[in-house]
């Protein structure tokens, strides 16, 4: 029991301490994972459009492959990507491996799958008929795309929120990936792995602390940004009939 | 002065030039034909009723003229161009002088106004315009104070409205309705019908009205076309389609809830003597004897009276008696069957069963004059 407190009271200091490495580990985990979530969602959500709004060839694997990498564990991920940057990979000439570059292109790979996958979800959960309406108004196929994603928002933000929550618990690739140097691609996760394997439970539980309100921060956000101007989605459906007819 | 995606109004358009025509238009989904339609023309300014039970294509059929969707074969023609089949922007701009509203609002997420805008916004009409477009309508539909809410807080009539303002707003050559009132309940319904009537007349308002409610049909429409099973059966006047139904599925649909075979005995100056299960029938006519034949009386034509009143056939009048085999309540009128001996069915007051005294088992007089049967050749 003490020793948890004396945990917590290490890890105050050292977060209003402003150490000066610490912190450096807490810029480069922000940087990274907002990097990763925000090229993942433009990946992601055009993505997911097309596979919602668009018959093309090869439709259907896509969407099992995507629904797969949703679910892949990251590390296997981590493994891949070594193997690719390593010197005698096939893009061992681009030197990526243990470097920021590397962090990012690794959490991409992860997050983009999850903001398409959900953004595909939360397109077919819309009544079509929003499409064909706005298209009846005069919108071009592309401008009732809008609509249905302005419909969609809620669902759209899930999709960000879950590619952020997978690049920001994320530990084995980024290890992998990365390498963990200290001063250069240490992450809040790895940080913390290493210094519980040193024994150092305050440093670990300090970077731990972080990270919730990182990821509480980041949520509270876009939670904002789903709810919009204070519109309440279960009143709407009833009335404008949105899955009345469905 | 003209607003740039808006074409100015076609002057051109009249009886003698339809505004929208198909011909030979045919629909299939893998195969199941659901769309069948020989030829069709709205003409400039009138209001044309689409009629038929769900199922009988008048959705998809709205959705190929207002090209969402293309036709498996046929023209689709728009104020004298073939149309059907275009792709990107030349669709848009045949589909934006159209405007089709739906069963159910479909309001976008957004306030009142920015709903109306926004067809009048994809086609880049200033904002400035845009206010003061959508403030007129606004007006026009009754929702002058509503602009500023969020649709989410809307009562069923007032979406529909929003949702009618939105589409009006366009100016559209021709509207298009999709059973907009069939969510609703009957006293909005009747209340929007009427308004939407005055609406489309004031605005000579060139429109194509689905719906399956042969009420709201005769209510709103200059011309009728009635739809089964993807094919036109019928198509001309309210009073037509309502009086001189010319299929056994249009009588059935249009209210003749009694349908009879029949055989043609005699017919002279218009007027044929019809058996229908060894009963004569008059009936205004003038189909030529031994035919076989369909006969349609709507039960609201047909009165009940006491057995003493009933008399030898007078000319043009059909009185039969006979016993009361159902009274079906429906708030203020009963639906009453009577065995003549074919069960007739008439539609009288509950006022009026009360004073006749009508109950099961009774015997009654049945009385309906030769005009209101309706006789409908073999074979169609």
């Amino acid at each position: 029991m003490i020793f948890i407190l004396r945990a917590f009271k290490q890890a105050f200091f050292l977060i209003f301490g402003f150490n000066r490495e610490f912190y450096g580990v807490i810029f480069l985990t922000l940087l990274v994972n907002a990097t990763a979530t925000f090229i993942g969602a433009t990946i992601g959500i055009p993505a997911g459009v097309a596979l919602s709004e668009y018959e093309f060839r090869g439709r259907r694997p896509v969407l099992v492959l995507v629904h797969a990498m949703m679910g892949l564990p990251p590390v296997v991920l981590g493994v891949f990507f070594v193997l690719l940057f390593s010197r005698s990979g096939p893009f061992g000439f681009l030197d990526l491996l243990y470097t920021v570059p590397a962090l990012i292109i690794v959490q991409v790979v992860l997050a983009a799958p999850i903001v398409a996958g959900f953004t595909y979800a939360s397109l077919e959960d819309i009544d079509p008929r929003f499409g064909l309406q706005a298209r009846s108004l005069g919108a071009t196929h592309l401008q009732s795309v809008y609509v249905k994603l302005r419909e969609a928002r809620a669902g759209l933000v899930a999709a960000i929120i879950a590619g952020f929550g997978g690049v920001v618990s994320e530990v084995g690739a980024v290890m992998l990936v990365g390498g963990n140097l200290k001063g250069s691609t240490q992450m809040l996760t790895t940080y913390t792995v290493q210094e519980m394997r040193k024994g150092n439970a305050d440093l670990a539980l300090a970077a731990g602390i972080i990270l919730i309100i990182i990821a509480i921060v980041v949520n509270v956000f876009l939670t904002r940004l789903q709810a919009g101007k204070g519109q309440r989605e279960v009143e709407t459906k009833g009335v404008t009939g949105a899955y009345i007819h469905g | 002065m003209r607003q740039r995606g808006l074409p100015a109004r076609t002057s051109m358009v009249s009886e003698a030039n339809p505004i929208l025509e198909a011909t030979g238009l045919t629909k299939s989904y893998g195969g199941r034909p659901v769309l069948d339609v020989d030829r069709f023309a709205v003409r400039g300014g009138e209001v044309l009723v689409v009629l038929g039970p769900s199922g009988a294509g008048k959705s998809v059929f709205l959705r190929i003229l207002n090209l969402l969707e293309p036709p498996t074969a046929g023209t689709v023609t728009f104020a004298g161009r073939e149309v059907q089949g275009l792709q990107g922007k030349e669709r848009v701009d045949v589909s934006r002088r159209m405007a089709l509203i739906f069963q159910d609002p479909l309001l976008f997420r957004g306030s009142v106004e920015e709903n109306i805008g926004y067809g009048l916004g994809v086609r880049g009409v200033s904002s400035e315009q845009r206010d003061m477009r959508v403030r007129a309508i606004l007006d026009v539909v009754g929702l002058g104070d509503l602009a500023a809410k969020p649709v989410s807080t809307l009562s069923g009539g007032e979406a529909q409205r929003v949702a009618l303002a939105r589409a009006l707003v366009i100016e559209p050559e021709v509207l298009l309705m999709d059973e907009p009132f069939a969510s609703l309940d009957v006293p909005t319904r009747r209340a929007l019908q009427e308004e939407v009537g005055e609406i489309l007349r004031g605005r000579r308002t060139t429109a194509v009205f689905v719906t399956h409610d042969q009420e709201e049909a005769a209510r709103l429409g200059d011309r009728i076309l009635v739809l089964d099973r993807g094919r036109i059966v019928q198509e001309g006047s309210p009073r037509e389609i309502f009086y001189e139904p010319e299929t056994e599925f249009v009588a059935g649909f249009v209210g003749f809830d009694n349908i009879y075979d029949g055989e043609v005995l005699s017919s002279e100056g218009g007027l044929a003597l019809i058996a229908v299960e060894g009963v004569e029938i008059e009936a205004v006519s003038d189909i030529e004897p031994g035919a076989g034949v369909k006969v349609g009386i709507r039960p609201e034509d047909i009165t009940l009276i006491p057995t003493s009143e009933v008399e030898a056939p007078a000319s043009s009048r059909n009185s039969l008696t006979g016993k009361v085999t159902e009274v079906e309540l429906r708030g203020p009128v009963a639906r009453v069957t009577v065995a003549c001996p074919f069960p007739l069915v008439s539609l009288i007051t509950r006022r009026s069963l009360e004073e006749l005294g009508i109950d099961v088992g009774a015997e009654v007089g049945v009385r309906f004059k030769a005009t209101a049967v309706v006789v409908i050749g073999e074979g169609r």
